[in-house]
C-alpha cells in the first residue's frame, strides 16, 4: 500500500497536497498532512454541518475555535467548557484511553487560562449484563478517570452510563471539563510577533500515541490490537504540575499565546497556532526533549505524548518563563521562533526536513458532502426480550434495577466529586451538579487566596449536565437529537438555573455512509433547532465519526453538555422527596405525549428500536422550563426531577429513594412511556399555585411504600434494593 | 492564630485547607522547597498525591525541606494537622504511629463518612465532645489504618485514637475503626477523613470546622 493511504489519506487528498505544495512531500511533510487533513484535526465531514449550529448568544465570551468555548457567569468571570471524546483509545486501552481523555480536556481548559474545576463524563458500553469484555471496558474505563480526575485535584460532579449492544465494539469515552477564568485574562492561542520564541514545555516527548487521530481516531475501529501503541500514557501529576506552571506562567503576563498539545502532538498546536496569528514558525525538533533519543523528525512532530504545552513568548521574557517552569519541576526547551513566512518549517541540525504552507494545513483541507440517505430497513438488531410480565409493580423493579436506570453509586464513588470545596449538589442528589462560584461581594476571588468575609448572603453558582440518549436518536435522529438539549435543559432547571452555553460531543458511525449521512445530518437539525429555539448557542465541542466496527455503527450518539447558573447555591434543587404531607404534582407541558417508542421498557421487552419519538412544542418547552426554575429560585418546593427515562413511575421512585420516604398517588394513564415536557415536584399546596393549569397534584409524600392507585403498591426498601443493586450485582 | 498550609507538587486539597483555616484564623501557604514555615503557629499538611505518591504514599514528601522544619516544629511542640495524603506523610516522617495501606476495595471510594470523637483533648479536638459524631467527607485509595496490635494497645491506652468511623463507615478497612491519630502530647493529630471540605452546610456539612476552630483556640506558644 502507498505511503499516504496507509498514513488515511485518498488519493485525491494526496494529488491536493501535490498541488499545493507544488511538488511531492517528504517523510515529514506527509506525516503532518496526513494529521491535519485526518477527520479528527480537519472536521472533513463535518465542518459544513457544524457552520449550521448557533453559536452566538448574549452570554457568550468565547465560541467555536478556541480550545474551549466560554460564557458570561457575571462579576468578570467567564466559564470555560468543552466535551471530547476519547472513544477509539478507550476501546483498546480503557484506562489509559480514559484518562488521557479527561487530561486533554482539561489541558483545553487551562490552555485558555481557565483554572478547571469539575469533569463530568458521559459513558457507553455494550450490555454489561451479558459482556465480560464491556465489563472489563467500564471498570477499567471509570478506573482511568478518576485515576486521572483524582490525582490532579478536579472534581468529577456528573456524567451519565448507558449499556447498549451496539456499544459491545466500540465503547464511548466522552470527557467535559468545566473552568473559571476572569474574562480578562482569557488567552488565545493565534501566535503573533515575529522573532518572538515558542517554548515547548512540559512531559518529554516519546514514541506514544504516533498517528493517533489520524489512525485510531478517524477510521473504523477492526479488533486489531497492534493499534495498542498509538494510544498515550497519562500522568496526572506531571499534568497537575503542568496546570499549575500554565496559570501562574498567564497569571504573570509572561506569555503571547498559549495551546495545548493534543491529537497530533506539535504538528497541529503550532500549525494552528501559526494559522490563527497568520505567521509563520520554525522549529527545530533536536531541541525538544525526548524520552528516546534515536526519533526521527516526523515522529517527533506527530507524537501525542500526553502533558505538554506549546507557548510563544517574548524574547527578553523568556528566562522568566524558564525560571516559572524551572519553579514548578517542568521541562521547559525554546524550539523555536515565529517568522513571517505564513510557513511551518521544520529543522533537524541544520537541515530543513519540512516546508509546509499553514493556511494550507489548517484551513484548506478538503471538505466532503454527505449524502444522506434514510435507511430503508432497520440498521439495529431487536434487542433480546428480558421480562415478560404486565405488573406494573414488577415492571418498576425491572426498570429501577436495569443497567440503564439503576444507581451509579458504585461508580461515581470513585471519583472525588468534593475538591475545590464548590459542590453544593452532588451526584443522586440532584438532576443537575451545582457548583458554588468565588463571590466577589464576599471578599472571594479566582485567582488569589483570599479568605472569605463569611457573609451570608447569595452564593453565585452555575450548574452542569451532560446527556445523550443514543438509542432515541437511533429511533428517530432528529427527536432524539432535540430531546438530548431539552433533557439538559430541565436538569438545569430542576436546581434552578437557566442555560447558558452549549457544548457537544458528535459520535457517530462512518458518515461516508448514507444512512450514517442520514442520522448524522438530522441530528445536527435537531440540536439546532433546538438550541435555537431555548436561545442557547454553541461554544464549541468535538466530532467522532467512524464509530463502527464489522458488527455495525454505534447508535447515534450526540452527547450535550449544558452549563447554566443560578443566582442563589443555597435555593439548589434537589431531586428527592422531603417531608411526609408535601403534595406532589406533575408539572406538565400541554405538547407532553409520553410514549412506549424507544423506551426503556421496549427495550425489556424486546421491542425494535424505532420512532417516531413524541413531536415536542419547543416554545412551550421553553416556558414550562423556565417555570420550573423560577419555582426553585424561590425555595418553594421541596423537590424537583424531570421525567425521562422509565416514564413517570421511575421518577417517583427516584425521589422517593432520594428522600428515603415513600409516596401514595393517584391513578396515571402513562406510568412508562417516554417523551420531554413533564417534572415531578413536591413541595406545601400552595407551591403549586403558580404553575396554573400546567400543575396536576396527584398525590402526597410519606409511608413507606410507593403507591400508584390501582397501578402498584411497592415497599421503598425493594425500591431501594433493585435501584442501588442493578448495577453492582451485574458487576460482581 | 496564622495557620500554614504545606503546598508539594501534587497537593490537591491546599486552597480547600486555606479556606477552612481562614475560617478561624490567617492561613498561609507554605512551599515545598523552603526551609521557612513563616512563624506560622500551626501547620496543615492537607491532602492530594505529593510528589505523584510515587515510590509509597508519602514516602517522598518526608524528605522534603520543608517537612524537615515541620518536624522540628512538631517535636517541640507546635500544632501539626496531616488530611489524607498529609496524614501519610506524618505516618512516613514517624511523627504518628501506624501506616496507610490501600483500602480493602482497592479502589479509590469518596464518601460521606460519620466520625467519632474519641479524644476530646488534642489540640485538634479540644472544641469537640467525647463521643460527638461529626459528619465528614472521606476521599482516598490508600486509607486503612494499619499498626501491630501491641502499637494500637498502646495507642489506645494513651488516648491517642483520636477519631473513630462510626458503625457502618469504616469504608476502608482500618484497624479498630481508626479514622484519625495523635501524637503522645496531642498537638500532632492525622487523620484520612476531610474536615476541610467539611466546613460549610451548603457543601454538606459544617462539622469540620471544630477542628481548626480547636487549634485556633490553643494559646499561642
Amino acid at each position: 500500500m502507498s505511503k499516504h493511504r496507509e498514513l488515511g489519506l485518498t488519493d485525491f487528498e494526496y494529488d491536493l497536497i501535490v498541488e499545493k505544495m507544488g511538488r511531492e512531500p517528504n517523510e515529514v511533510e506527509l506525516a503532518v498532512f496526513s494529521l491535519m487533513w485526518s477527520e479528527h484535526c480537519g472536521y472533513k465531514h463535518s465542518r459544513p454541518l457544524l457552520k449550521t449550529l448557533p453559536t452566538e448568544g448574549p452570554r457568550l465570551v468565547m465560541g467555536p475555535g478556541e480550545n474551549a468555548g466560554a460564557v458570561d457567569v457575571g462579576n468578570g468571570l467567564s466559564c470555560a467548557f468543552k466535551v471530547e471524546s476519547h472513544n477509539h483509545p478507550s476501546a483498546v486501552e480503557p484506562f489509559q484511553g480514559a484518562a488521557t481523555g479527561v487530561g486533554g480536556i482539561l489541558r483545553d481548559i487551562f490552555a485558555i487560562g481557565a483554572r478547571p474545576i469539575a469533569i463530568l463524563d458521559s459513558l457507553r458500553f455494550g450490555e454489561v449484563g451479558e459482556s465480560a469484555r464491556s465489563r472489563y471496558l467500564l471498570e477499567h474505563a471509570v478506573a482511568g478517570i478518576g485515576h486521572y480526575g483524582n490525582s490532579i485535584g478536579i472534581a468529577t460532579v456528573g456524567g451519565e452510563i448507558y449499556f447498549e449492544g451496539p456499544y459491545e465494539q466500540n465503547c464511548l469515552v466522552n470527557a467535559m471539563a468545566v473552568g473559571l477564568i476572569e474574562t480578562d485574562e482569557l488567552i488565545k492561542s493565534a501566535a503573533a510577533g515575529v522573532g518572538n520564541v515558542v517554548v515547548l514545555f512540559g512531559a518529554r516527548t516519546g514514541r506514544d500515541g504516533i498517528g493517533g487521530a489520524s489512525v485510531l481516531a478517524s477510521a473504523e475501529l477492526d479488533a486489531d490490537m497492534e493499534k495498542r501503541p498509538t494510544v498515550q500514557i497519562g500522568d496526572p501529576f506531571e499534568e497537575k504540575k503542568l496546570l499549575e506552571c500554565s496559570l501562574e506562567l498567564l497569571d504573570r503576563k509572561l506569555l503571547v499565546a498559549l495551546q495545548d498539545l493534543g491529537a497530533a502532538g506539535l504538528t497541529s498546536s503550532s500549525a494552528e497556532m501559526a494559522a490563527k496569528g497568520e505567521v509563520g514558525l520554525d522549529l527545530h525538533v533536536r531541541r525538544v526533549p525526548l524520552r528516546e533519543q534515536d526519533m526521527e523528525a516526523f515522529e517527533i512532530m506527530i507524537s501525542e505524548s500526553q502533558e505538554r504545552m506549546l507557548c510563544v513568548v517574548e524574547p527578553e521574557r523568556v528566562q522568566a518563563v524558564l525560571a516559572v517552569c524551572a519553579k514548578w519541576e517542568v521541562n521547559a526547551t525554546a524550539i523555536g521562533e515565529v517568522t513571517d513566512t505564513r510557513r511551518l518549517r521544520v529543522f533537524d541540525g541544520e537541515e530543513l526536513v519540512g516546508d509546509l504552507p499553514v493556511e494550507a494545513l489548517v484551513d484548506e483541507c478538503p471538505t466532503y458532502e454527505l449524502e444522506p440517505a434514510e435507511p430503508a430497513t432497520p440498521l439495529y438488531p431487536v434487542p433480546p426480550k428480558l421480562i415478560d410480565t404486565d405488573d406494573a409493580g414488577e415492571i418498576l423493579l425491572a426498570l429501577l434495577g436495569s443497567a440503564n436506570l439503576a444507581s451509579r453509586k458504585g461508580v461515581f464513588e470513585q471519583y472525588d466529586a468534593l475538591v475545590g470545596s464548590r459542590t453544593v449538589r452532588r451526584p443522586e442528589q440532584a438532576d443537575a451538579a451545582v457548583l458554588m462560584l468565588p463571590d466577589p461581594a464576599n471578599g472571594e476571588r479566582l485567582t488569589a487566596l483570599a479568605p472569605p468575609k463569611g457573609e451570608d448572603g447569595p452564593k453565585p453558582a452555575i450548574a452542569v449536565s451532560i446527556d445523550g440518549n443514543g438509542r432515541r436518536v437511533a429511533a428517530d435522529p432528529y427527536r432524539g437529537a432535540v430531546e438530548a438539549v431539552l433533557e439538559c435543559s430541565a436538569n438545569l432547571a430542576c436546581v434552578g438555573a437557566e442555560p447558558l452555553g452549549l457544548t457537544n460531543c458528535l459520535n457517530f458511525g462512518n458518515p461516508e455512509k448514507p444512512h450514517i449521512a442520514w442520522q448524522f445530518s438530522r441530528a445536527i437539525a435537531g440540536l439546532g433547532d433546538a438550541c435555537r429555539a431555548f436561545g442557547i448557542p454553541v461554544v464549541g465541542g468535538n466530532v467522532s465519526l467512524y464509530n463502527e466496527g464489522a458488527e455495525g455503527p454505534i447508535y447515534p450518539t450526540p452527547v450535550v453538555g449544558l452549563v447554566g447558573e443560578l443566582p442563589d447555591a443555597r435555593m439548589s434543587g434537589r431531586l428527592g422527596f422531603e417531608s411526609a404531607g408535601d403534595v406532589i404534582a406533575i408539572v406538565s407541558a400541554d405538547s407532553w405525549k409520553p410514549s412506549k417508542a424507544a423506551s426503556e421498557l421496549s427495550k425489556l421487552r424486546g421491542e425494535a428500536v424505532e420512532g417516531p419519538l413524541p413531536q415536542p412544542d419547543l416554545g412551550e418547552l421553553k416556558a414550562l422550563h423556565a417555570a420550573i426554575r423560577q419555582a426553585v429560585r424561590s425555595g418553594s418546593l421541596s423537590s424537583a426531577h424531570d421525567v425521562a427515562e422509565g416514564g413517570v413511575a421511575v421518577a417517583l421512585a427516584e425521589s422517593a429513594i432520594a428522600g428515603g420516604v415513600g409516596a401514595k398517588v393517584s391513578a396515571l394513564d402513562d406510568l412508562f412511556g417516554e417523551g420531554p415536557g413533564a417534572f415531578v415536584v413536591s413541595g406545601p399546596a400552595e407551591a403549586m399555585t403558580p404553575f396554573g393549569a400546567a400543575a396536576r397534584v396527584i398525590g402526597e409524600v410519606g409511608g413507606e411504600a410507593l403507591t400508584i392507585e390501582g397501578s402498584l403498591s411497592v415497599p421503598l426498601v425493594d425500591l431501594e434494593r433493585a435501584f442501588s443493586r442493578g448495577l453492582t450485582d451485574l458487576l460482581d | 492564630m496564622k495557620f500554614g498550609v504545606v503546598r508539594f507538587p501534587g497537593t490537591c486539597d491546599d486552597v480547600d485547607a486555606f479556606l477552612a483555616a481562614s475560617r478561624v484564623g490567617e492561613a498561609e501557604i507554605l512551599w515545598h522547597a523552603d526551609h521557612d514555615l513563616k512563624g506560622v503557629d500551626a501547620v496543615i499538611i492537607p491532602g492530594g498525591f505529593s510528589y505523584g505518591d510515587h515510590l509509597r504514599v508519602g514516602a517522598v514528601a518526608r524528605f522534603s525541606p520543608v517537612m524537615r522544619e515541620v518536624e522540628l516544629f512538631a517535636r517541640n511542640g507546635g500544632l501539626v494537622l496531616g488530611i489524607c495524603n498529609g496524614f501519610q506523610v506524618l505516618c512516613e516522617a514517624g511523627l504518628l504511629s501506624g501506616a496507610l495501606l490501600p483500602n480493602t476495595s482497592l479502589r479509590f471510594t469518596c464518601r460521606q463518612v460519620d466520625l467519632e470523637v474519641v479524644n476530646a483533648s488534642t489540640s485538634w479536638t479540644n472544641a469537640c465532645e467525647v463521643g460527638e459524631v461529626l459528619s465528614v467527607p472521606a476521599k482516598h485509595t490508600t486509607g486503612r489504618y494499619y499498626a501491630p496490635d501491641p502499637v494500637l494497645d498502646e495507642l489506645e491506652a494513651n488516648g491517642q485514637i483520636v477519631l473513630k468511623y462510626a458503625a457502618g463507615h469504616n469504608f476502608n478497612g482500618s484497624a479498630r475503626d481508626i479514622a484519625g491519630v495523635s501524637n503522645k502530647a496531642g498537638n500532632v493529630v492525622g487523620l484520612m477523613p476531610h474536615p476541610e471540605h467539611a466546613v460549610d452546610v451548603l457543601t454538606g456539612s459544617a462539622d469540620g470546622l471544630k477542628l481548626f476552630a480547636s487549634a485556633a483556640a490553643v494559646p499561642a506558644a
